[in-house]
């Protein structure tokens, strides 16, 4: 497009219609410059600024000091905890988020009776707010109120209980919460292989499981690329669903990465340049982890 | 600070304001009220005592533990007075968050109360304004609590006058205590009699009945109810400066294995191991514990027959925590006269009894300790009796050491109580490392 414009461009080769198209453009860009602007560079910016200045959380700014502010978020006694506590919680989500959604897709791609009953009872928990889904199960999970009180106080076995149990217990609120939705991407994704590669692999006499390595996966690679991305992104960015229900417990063996970066900044600390710090530190290496996954997706006609 | 001009509303106001002649709390803070009615040509150079009540509305947030109380305080005033308060309950956790971004942005109401242990630090980072003046002023200021005060205090300047006090007391359910064979009239008198106790009520086999229970995942809780035990043995918790910790003395490590013990032997309510805090008094107040450590702001919201005593230590004695939130005014308050007004009359007789004693409260004022309603209930004259040995903590870095959910003192209580590590000393220098930055 840019090409063709510029190329009508230089066939009207006037002044006053060049400039009376750029000014049209700056219209179209304008609205979303904006967004981007007040949304996006501005806050970053104040972060930045943040990240190298003195700024207690209820005396604000008190000037520069950096790098003192990365040196003590690295120092901090629970980063190298959460940062091998993230990533072993996106690990476990990412594998069985893409592989149960995955699976889920297929068996409703599959089924034809209980096509749209499937579909919509995998779907139906993502409608629920992820903070309401993590309040919800913090009751079922409870020892005192929930529905499993009485099992849980004859088998004396706790669900948040224990390191693992509390890791567990919100990966599969988490695989509960997002299965359906790492489903409908699938869904899509399957939908978009044409039906003539499937009955060409039948005619060479493929069995199903040759065509499931041969033609589904290598076909659903732009698929991949998409739903890991989000979901890697999106638990090494895991909140809500720890703050609700573990609070970093017990004895702070769940605390991520984020959950780190909100107690520096609201949970005795009280220091917004030490919390930055780390933000930025994590905005950064989320930047490189996302370069390698989407250069390790990228499909071989492509280079 | 200069004088400002001012015209009171009231005659008597005005020679209220006349008699007791106040520097201005806040001078810079004139809130337009030239054209009240009423005002001479000849102004009145100084506030009144009682601050200014004409209509303001003041904005007043606090935090949800004290959401009973303050209620009850807000709907008093606002019934008797032209200012009207709006008041805005936060969640406890949510709070400081609150409070914080609020700061950063001039937005603070024109009032807020603070958990006392945060007051030191929200003091010296300039949260509030400057009352010395009005405080000095007051002629009760002795009588004042003076936990609330002291903590409040940042360079010789007061900033924060008592909210609501909440002490921590031993309950325990007298129903439950006749069951088990003990004295329902008697508390216990130490910390071992209080673990006997525990253990005779668990050892009645009720279903969802144990003996006892606390918040181990929570550092507040355990704060407000287990300094107590090492300050009734006449130990202390924290230096003087605030700077260190002395948790790891003699005192502290009986306590700590009293709890061990206990927990050890199933008398501890099981859910208290990830307590985190929302949840802690919940099934004593249902009548399913036999004896806590407990709020006392709960003894109006306790349905059953409870007796109420000072904490003891593991050689005996009473202590109590004198928690709670103090309240000042805020450094973005443009009404800092009428707030003032808020300030005085939360201090009067007339909020003191009226309302808190009224619904079973500690009053701030040692004055009003046996006032009509404390006489009803002898719990009440306990209550305020034991008041007077409490201690509040100061340390300025108090909320990153002790209630912060990553607190070195959750740390050092979850190691000696649930995982018995013997590791007391280490993590309690881990304690100081943070209490001195």
């Amino acid at each position: 497009m840019a090409f063709a414009t510029a190329a009508r461009e230089r066939r009207r080769s006037t002044m006053s219609s060049r400039r009376r198209s750029a000014l049209t453009g700056w219209l179209y860009a304008s609205p979303l410059a904006v967004f981007v602007i007040v949304l996006f560079i501005l806050p970053l910016g104040l972060v930045l600024q943040m990240s190298v200045s003195d700024w207690p959380l209820l005396g604000g700014n008190q000037g520069v000091n950096f790098p003192d502010n990365y040196v003590n978020a690295i120092d901090n006694r629970f980063f190298v905890d959460s940062v091998i506590f993230t990533l072993k919680y996106t690990v476990a989500a990412t594998v069985l988020l893409i592989g149960l959604g995955l699976g889920l897709a297929m068996l409703v791609q599959e089924s034809t009776r209980w096509k749209g009953f499937l579909r919509s009872s995998f779907l139906i928990p993502s409608a629920l707010g992820l903070a309401s889904a993590s309040l919800l199960f913090y009751v079922l999970y409870s020892p005192s109120a929930g529905p499993f009180a009485d099992f849980m106080e004859r088998t004396g076995i706790t669900f948040l209980g224990t390191p693992t149990g509390a890791l567990w217990s919100t990966v599969f609120l988490i695989v509960w919460r997002y299965a359906g939705f790492y489903m409908l991407l699938m869904l899509v994704g399957l939908q978009g292989i044409p039906d003539e590669v499937y009955e060409a692999a039948r005619i060479d006499g493929a069995s199903r499981w040759q065509i499931f390595r041969r033609v589904t996966l290598p076909l659903l690679r732009p698929t991949f690329a998409l739903t890991v991305v989000l979901c890697v992104t999106g638990s090494l960015l895991a909140f809500e669903q720890f703050y609700i229900l573990t609070k970093g417990g017990p004895d702070n063996s769940t605390i991520t990465v984020v959950q780190l970066i909100y107690n520096m900044a609201f949970q005795g600390q009280n220091d917004l340049g030490m919390a930055a710090a780390l933000s930025i530190i994590v905005l950064g290496a989320l930047i490189v982890i996302n370069i390698f996954q989407l250069r390790a997706f990228r499909s071989p006609d492509e280079e | 600070m200069t004088s400002i001009l001012r015209r009171p509303r009231k005659v008597a106001a005005g020679l209220a304001a006349a008699t007791i002649a106040i520097v201005s709390l806040a001078a810079c803070s004139s809130s337009g009220d030239d054209s009240e009615p009423g005002g001479s040509a000849g102004e009145a150079p100084e506030i009144s005592a009682e601050g200014v009540d004409d209509g303001t509305t003041l904005t007043l947030w606090t935090r949800a533990p004290m959401e009973k109380q303050a209620n009850l305080l807000v709907e008093a005033y606002n019934a008797s007075h032209e200012n009207q308060v709006e008041l805005t309950v936060v969640p406890n956790d949510d709070y400081v968050a609150k409070v914080g971004a609020a700061a950063g942005s001039d937005g603070l109401p024109d009032l807020f109360a603070a958990d006392i242990v945060y007051v030191p630090n929200w003091v010296q980072q300039g949260l509030f304004q400057d009352i010395s003046t009005s405080i000095d002023a007051l002629p009760y200021k002795d009588e004042i609590n003076k936990g609330h005060l002291s903590a409040g205090t940042y360079e010789g300047s007061e900033y924060v006058l008592p909210f609501v006090l909440d002490l921590s007391m031993l309950f325990w359910n007298k129903e439950l205590f006749e069951e088990a064979g003990l004295d329902p009239e008697v508390a216990p008198a130490n910390l071992a009699e209080y673990a006997d106790a525990a253990k005779a009520i668990q050892d009645l086999g009720k279903d969802g009945v144990y003996g006892t229970a606390t918040g181990l995942n929570c550092g507040g809780c355990l704060v407000f109810t287990w300094f107590p035990s090492i300050w009734a043995d006449g130990e202390e918790v924290l230096s003087d400066d605030g700077m260190e910790s002395l948790l790891a003395s003699d005192t502290a490590k009986d306590v700590y294995a009293t709890w061990q013990d206990l927990w050890a032997s199933g008398a501890v309510l099981p859910a208290s191991q990830d307590e985190t805090g929302a949840t802690w008094t919940q099934q004593f107040t249902e009548g399913n514990i036999g004896l806590m450590f407990y709020p006392a702001t709960l003894l109006s919201s306790t349905p059953f027959d409870a007796g109420v005593a000072g904490i003891p230590g593991p050689e005996g004695g009473a202590s109590t925590f004198v928690g709670g939130d103090g309240i000042g005014i805020s450094k973005d308050s443009e009404n800092a006269d009428q707030a003032w007004n808020f300030l005085t009359w939360l201090m009067s007789e007339e909020a003191q009894v009226e309302v808190l004693a009224k619904n079973n409260d500690v009053v701030s004022r040692s004055d009003f300790a046996n006032n009509e309603y404390a006489a009803t209930d002898p719990r009440l004259v306990t209550i305020n009796e034991v008041a007077g040995n409490g201690d509040t903590p100061v340390a300025i870095n108090f909320q990153q050491a002790f209630n912060a959910p990553t607190s070195p003192w959750l740390e050092l209580v979850r190691n000696a109580v649930l995982n018995d590590t013997g590791t007391v000393d280490a993590d309690n220098d881990a304690i100081t490392d943070v209490l001195s930055q």
